[in-house]
């Protein structure tokens, strides 16, 4: 076993060997513009770039002319949020979508509430769900677009996107979905889903970073986006910008890989992640899980340890790579906004790790990571104020804290 | 984020883990942050008649960098006294442990910490010289 053992799949994915050996030969040799339409380069860097549309389009079950390949899925929630908007500015001006999103699509709808339009952020219950009563109430003649994420890149939480997107089509309001996290990890079928758009990232499925994709639905209804990136036209002209051909040559592998794999994968991680999970809260007392106990993807774990700061926890752990929704992690010095959201106090919001496992992840590393959780929790409750307040039976509550 | 080498020292071999009785009079305790802000510290500090630290404690929730700092305070207060260990400065714990701006708050808490337990210490003093007064009165 090798050390330090990677456990933040939900940041980013290695990239599978397979891909990488699919991507080289695009480096040197086929590196043609896959525009270029008067010679056999960019014959090829087309063929291939085509080719790894397919890949795409059957991982989500939507047709190859449905995928837009773009930089990455803060581009394509970008793309999606914003095209939509000027696009159907005479039908409405009002997007609806949900506190926990990622930022790409919070700070694209606040972008636009800055130019006139109206954003609703619905909020969550206790497991990060979205209620639906809350949605059908918010809908007015005026919602052109509803976007919710697939699932949470925080707490794995997986969203209701079928019964969402049933709603939207009720209404006539076009329906996004942010699948970062759920493409290649769960099964996503647009059809299915009844979304209309839909966002994903290589790196996210073991295929480089800095390439993704937006899947926009051709029919019934065809969706229509104004670009944000204008220039020669590509990608049916919602996306100019010379294809990345090598990049998007390992996102279609990945995406190949993922569809082939995925029966096979899941049912491994979730023994992995139900293990570790049944693991730590037999051997730690006063530990709890963020977000639904079961409704969440394969690889996630998300756990406060109550009385331990995350920070810390963090450099307890220091050879296993998680991550902690305490704000002592973040640039900001606020804790997780997603936890607070489900209504986590914050002081169990610092208490959080996240434990993400992936395809290369091995039963031995999630045995020793086991060890090394329950070492540091041990020994930092030995050296936690809280912990002892706790264990003479003061509620921490009842305790006029001096906050700074 | 990158850690200093003495701080992951502090971290790995925290100094003067414990509690003492904390109702004890020669005890002064210093508790101070709040667990919504992700730190808290919990200084304690043995004095005697002479107004010289003899021994101090420390237990805090935090960061890494926060037990450091107050693990630092404990090593440095002790054998000082009360009015030479008011004169320990956060920035002294910022330079000794090469805190990065963002942490700057958790020597801030330790330098807290210290002036909580000293007044503790104090308060506790006073209330004993006003029994004797009362006793001696009466």
């Amino acid at each position: 076993m090798k050390l330090p053992i990677y456990m933040d799949n939900h940041a980013t994915t290695p990239v599978d060997p397979r891909v990488f050996e699919a991507m080289k030969p695009y480096f040197t040799e086929i590196f043609g513009n896959a525009a270029s339409r008067n010679h056999s380069f960019g014959w090829q860097a087309e063929e291939a770039v085509e080719t790894a549309r397919k890949h795409v389009a059957k991982l989500i079950g939507a047709t190859a002319k449905e995928i837009v390949f773009t930089s990455g899925a803060t581009e394509s929630n970008n793309l999606a949020i914003k095209g939509v908007a000027e696009m159907y500015q005479e039908k409405g001006n009002h997007i609806i979508t949900v506190v926990t999103e990622h930022k790409a699509v919070l700070d694209s709808c606040k972008h636009l509430e800055k130019q006139g339009c109206r954003v609703t952020y619905l909020p969550v219950d206790r497991y990060g769900l979205v209620n639906l009563d809350d949605l059908r109430k918010v809908i007015t003649d005026k919602t052109i677009l509803i976007s919710v994420m697939m699932a949470n890149n925080e707490i794995g939480v997986i969203q209701p996107i079928k019964e969402i997107g049933q709603i939207a089509r009720e209404h006539k309001v076009l329906m996004h979905t942010d699948a970062v996290q759920a493409a290649g990890k769960i099964p996503v079928n647009v059809d299915d889903l009844n979304v209309d758009l839909l966002s994903i990232s290589a790196h996210k499925m073991y295929g480089p970073k800095g390439v993704g994709a937006l899947y926009v639905r051709r029919k019934n209804p065809r969706v229509m986006l104004s670009p944000i990136i204008d220039g020669g036209g590509h990608e049916r002209g919602m996306r100019s910008g010379t294809l990345n051909v090598t990049g998007i040559v390992g996102l279609g592998k990945a995406a190949e890989l993922a569809y082939l794999e995925m029966p096979e994968e899941t049912k491994r991680i979730t023994h992995l992640r139900d293990k570790l999970q049944k693991s730590i809260f037999a051997q730690i007392p006063e530990v709890f899980i963020n977000g639904h106990p079961t409704n969440r993807l394969p690889g996630n774990l998300n756990i406060s340890f109550a009385y331990v700061e995350g920070e810390s926890l963090l450099m307890g752990l220091s050879d296993v790579a998680v991550s902690s929704g305490s704000a002592c992690t973040s640039a900001s010095l606020e804790p997780s906004y997603v936890l607070k959201a489900l209504g986590v106090g914050e002081e169990l919001a610092h208490s959080s790790l996240r434990f993400g496992l992936g395809r290369f992840n091995t039963e031995e590393e999630v045995d020793f990571t086991i060890k090394k959780v329950v070492q540091a929790v041990n020994k930092l409750r030995e050296l936690s104020p809280l912990w002892e307040m706790f264990q003479e039976g003061i509620d921490l509550k009842t305790v006029t804290w001096a906050a700074h | 984020m990158a850690y200093s080498d003495k701080v992951i020292d502090h971290y790995n071999n925290p100094r003067n883990v414990g509690s003492f009785d904390k109702s004890a009079t020669d005890i002064g305790t210093g508790l101070v942050g709040a667990p919504e802000c992700g730190d808290v510290m919990k200084l304690q500090l043995k004095i005697n008649k002479e107004g010289v630290i003899e021994d101090a404690k420390f237990k805090t929730f935090g960061c890494g960098s926060a037990i450091a700092s107050s693990s630092l305070a404990t090593e440095w207060v002790k054998g000082k006294t009360v009015d030479e260990a008011l004169q320990i400065k956060n920035t002294d714990i910022v330079r000794e442990l090469n805190l990065p701006p963002i942490k700057i708050h958790c020597s801030v808490l330790a330098e807290d910490a210290i002036k909580s337990a000293v007044a503790d210490y104090r308060k506790k003093q006073e209330s004993l010289v006003k029994e004797e007064v009362l006793q001696t009165i009466s």
